[in-house]
């Protein structure tokens, strides 16, 4: 998760023009990922900072416009893709890229991951997590629903914006959280969710942008959405509804990729990935929880955000076998 | 010595129908068991297909009726800001889509300045902009006036004596419409009819920021997002299949409704009407002048206002802004010319066939068959020579002349449109002479033809790389922060809802494509009199 601060952009660009020629040593890490990791705001700058100062070498990124539009430029490409990693991916989408045999295994054995899953992958590395949930408005909107069937159930003038579940993985998530609490049922209550809806967007960025821009009252977000206007702005005002059937659990993954001409490097960069040179920075400029426990452990506004008492998953081979027929199902749902 | 008439159009041809075809080819391979009938048994698609006619439809009907009062008014009233109104009306035809859509959104938003209007006077805001109706808003905000334009010069046809005639006979303003101004506007709507609901069938940009989620899914957005975000080779090359030969076919059923024109072009401006007086008329036009204020002139005035805000020196600072600056430019010059070799291409073909070989049917279908390109998804385009090239070139390096390509095929038919008249012209007048004198090659391209086609060849070359420099097209599946042009960057910015942002780079963009129209037009056209398209 990613929020836009304006202040130091031009501080930044300066920053970054200045450290071109000073990193320009011969080896170079390409790594794909979405544009709000690396944007200003996000943890890209610091973390390929910290990641070159090690490695002696370039990290360049190449940003696009939403997580799975990642994986879409990638399998557009194919072989002959220029990336070394792929970061930025979740466990909604793991099968479907592997599929795409354009990744390699890790190789690593992962030291000290603390995800409220065990992790097995061989291919994919988790980098951080978070669980989805709705964030209100308080000035907006007093009594927020206490359940995903409040909201459903609610008033069709109570207005929400949602992201796509095709580019999207908060909007792929939404769309498992309403399967895993509505069932085969689930097409009914994204009928009456499209009431609600005044826009479904591409990607998380442009949502929430719009959300805090007053465009409705509610958006789907992460439970720590509120931190980043705690910390950052000191700002109480943005909270995230706790929802009775639990929330759905997202883990955003990376892993290099099979065409690589740089795997020593690319591994490198995915233990690096589980060390706090990285995960320290998750967040507080992510805004999600790392996927190791952090020596200074989390910053004091987590203990105040909503702790889902019961994260929802399915099993990664249900996602793959049904999420094309669950994704068909939503949009004639909301296109009726 | 002369080249067989055949060969300009046939290498042009050849190229437009390779790169189509091959495309189309190319992805239907790299789909793995791509199953049209299943595909087409698809209840979405067919959802999509009916969204897409019924947008393009009402579309269509909204601008020809919005136009013809408007164009009425203009016909029958003198005031000040007549000019500057007809103006802003070609301005429609170049305008980047991307900045029109942002100007409608700070006049229509939530937030634009209708809504902060009803807020002061202590009513609601309301929200209309965002669905259908914010597409069919933005449709009309580019085709009224281009059809407008094209009414009011058939209007301009009637000659002054039917007036006299008419006010003798003292009839009455509904009576003229009947009798005097539906047979002229009836040579002339078919064809325009044809090309708005051909550009609207195909709208994406509109479509895309205005329609407001999956609702309002067109078969040009559907193939972006088959391509963009679930990667269904399949699924594109079918939708793509469906839009070529359902747009194709509704385009030339309705070019079969068109009257040949007879009456010819004259100046004749100065007329009196009979019905310029009238509480009636007067009504009318001033409610059509009112509503193409907040339409068209309303959003225009907002693009021009925005750019000058605080954000703006901190914006134009970027070097991200300017290597998109350089990009765009790259790319609009490329495209341009490319679109006007192959225009040219075709019509120096199609002006043999109709003049020395006396097909003039032929020749006019073959000038058609340029205009078909529109009907083709450029994204389909893009994908498809992507996937044929990638494992022959570096697929970074491929973005650049892929988009040029793709744009220069989406320019062509407007080249011919500028191009078509004067290159027939300049045949008419000097054609015999050239074969009489054995003036030939390269020395009638010298001669004869550049002089008298210069203006117009600059034209075409202006419009063509204009609307290259506008364009928010297959950038949209290329692009990175590498790639980028200023359309995607202000496409981004409005996507983050950062609206400060978005203002400057609407306002550069459209300084850009005012000065690059400039540029092109008074630079190679020559200096003296501009032609007034």
């Amino acid at each position: 998760m990613r929020f836009p601060t304006t202040i130091s952009a031009a501080a930044f660009l300066l920053s970054a023009l200045a450290a071109v020629p000073a990193a320009a040593a011969d080896r170079t890490l390409t790594v794909y990922t979405y544009d709000a990791f690396t944007s200003d705001w996000g943890p890209g700058p610091a973390i390929k900072k910290a990641f070159e100062a090690e490695c002696g070498c370039t990290l360049e990124y190449v940003a696009l416009d939403s997580s799975i539009g990642v994986l879409s430029r990638l399998r557009l490409e194919g072989e002959n893709n220029r990336a070394d990693i792929v970061l930025g991916l979740d466990l909604n989408i793991l099968a479907e890229a592997k599929a795409s045999g354009l990744f390699a295994a890790h190789g690593i054995v992962p030291q000290g991951l603390a995800l409220p899953l065990a992790w097995s992958d061989e291919t994919f590395l988790p980098f951080d997590y978070g669980y989805f949930a709705f964030v209100y408005d308080t000035e907006a909107l007093a009594n927020p629903p206490a359940s995903l069937r409040e909201l459903v159930e609610a008033p069709d003038d109570l207005k929400i914006i949602l992201e796509d579940p095709r580019s999207s993985t908060p909007g792929l998530g939404l769309l498992l959280w309403v399967r895993a609490v509505y069932g085969e049922d689930a097409p009914e209550a994204w009928a009456k969710l499209a009431r609600k809806t005044v826009t479904t967007t591409k990607g998380w960025s442009e949502a929430y942008g719009l959300f805090l821009e007053g465009e409705a009252p509610m958006v789907l977000s992460y439970t720590t959405s509120p931190a980043y206007h705690m910390i950052a702005e000191g700002e109480e005002r943005y909270q995230a509804a706790a929802f009775a059937e639990g929330h759905y659990m997202q883990v955003e993954v990376a892993a290099m990729t099979r065409s690589s001409d740089e795997p020593e490097l690319a591994r490198q960069f995915l233990r690096f990935m589980l060390s706090p040179g990285f995960q320290e920075v998750i967040p507080t400029a992510q805004w999600m929880y790392p996927a190791v426990d952090l020596p200074g452990g989390l910053p004091d506004a987590y203990g105040r955000l909503v702790d889902p008492a019961k994260p929802l998953l399915f099993p990664a081979e249900e996602v793959a076998a049904e999420r094309k027929a669950w994704v068909e199902e939503w949009l004639k749902a909301v296109s009726r | 010595m002369s080249l067989p008439w055949w060969l300009p159009a046939g290498g042009a041809l050849a190229l437009v129908t390779g790169v189509v075809g091959g495309a189309l080819l190319a992805l239907a391979l790299a789909a793995p068991g791509l199953d049209l009938a299943d595909n087409l048994g698809d209840a979405y698609l067919w959802r999509v297909v009916w969204f897409t006619l019924l947008q393009a439809t009402l579309s269509t009907l909204l601008s020809v009726a919005l136009a013809i009062p408007v164009a009425r008014a203009l016909a029958r009233r003198r005031f000040p800001g007549r000019g500057l109104l007809l103006r802003l009306f070609s301005l429609s035809l170049v305008i980047p889509v991307i900045v029109a859509i942002f100007g409608i959104v700070a006049v229509h938003g939530r937030t634009g300045w209708v809504n902060d209007s009803l807020a002061l006077l202590g009513l609601g805001r309301i929200h209309y902009l965002y669905g259908l109706s914010g597409i069919l808003i933005g449709h009309a905000f580019f085709n009224m006036p281009f059809v407008a334009r094209i009414l009011l010069q058939a209007l301009e046809t009637v000659p002054p004596e039917t007036w006299r005639v008419a006010s003798q006979f003292g009839l009455k303003s509904r009576d003229l419409f009947r009798l005097i101004e539906w047979p002229a506007l009836r040579t002339v709507l078919p064809g325009v009819a044809g090309l708005v609901f051909m550009l609207c069938f195909t709208s994406f940009a509109v479509v895309l920021t205005l329609g407001g989620g999956p609702k309002a899914t067109t078969l040009e957005v559907a193939v972006y997002q088959a391509l963009r975000f679930d990667f269904d080779l399949g699924r594109a090359v079918t939708l793509a299949l469906v839009q070529l030969l359902l747009c194709g076919a509704i385009v030339l059923a309705v070019l079969q409704l068109a009257v040949p024109s007879t009456t010819p072009l004259t100046e004749g401006r100065l007329y009196d009407r009979p019905d310029r007086g009238g509480a009636v008329g007067l009504t009318v036009d001033g409610a059509a002048l009112v509503l193409t204020l907040f339409l068209v002139v309303l959003p225009l005035v907002a693009v021009a206002l925005a750019g000058f805000n605080p954000r703006a020196f901190e914006v134009l600072g970027r070097g991200a802004l300017w290597r998109a600056v350089g990009q765009s430019l790259t790319i609009a010059v490329s495209a341009g010319t490319l679109a006007l070799l192959l225009g040219a291409a075709l019509l120096v073909s199609s002006r043999r066939l109709r003049h020395r070989l006396g097909r003039p049917a032929a020749a006019g279908r073959l000038e058609l068959s340029a205009s078909l390109i529109l009907v083709v998804p450029p994204f389909v385009l893009a994908t498809g020579l992507f996937v044929l090239l990638r494992h022959v070139a570096d697929v970074f390096a491929l973005g650049m002349p892929l988009v040029i390509l793709v744009n220069a095929l989406m320019a062509l038919p407007f080249v011919v449109r500028f191009l078509g008249g004067p290159m027939m012209e300049e045949a008419q007048r000097h054609d015999r002479l050239c074969q009489s004198l054995g003036i030939a090659g390269w020395q009638r391209l010298r001669l004869i033809e550049w002089p008298g086609l210069r203006r117009a060849v600059a034209l075409a070359l202006a419009v063509a790389a204009t609307l290259s420099l506008g364009d928010l097209g297959v950038i949209a599946l290329f692009g990175s922060q590498d790639f980028a042009t200023l359309p995607l960057l202000l496409y981004q910015a409005m996507a983050g809802f950062r609206m400060a942002e978005a203002a400057v780079i609407a306002t550069l963009l459209s300084l850009l494509c005012l000065a690059l129209f400039l540029v092109i037009e008074g630079g190679l056209g020559g200096l003296g009199r501009r032609s007034d398209a």
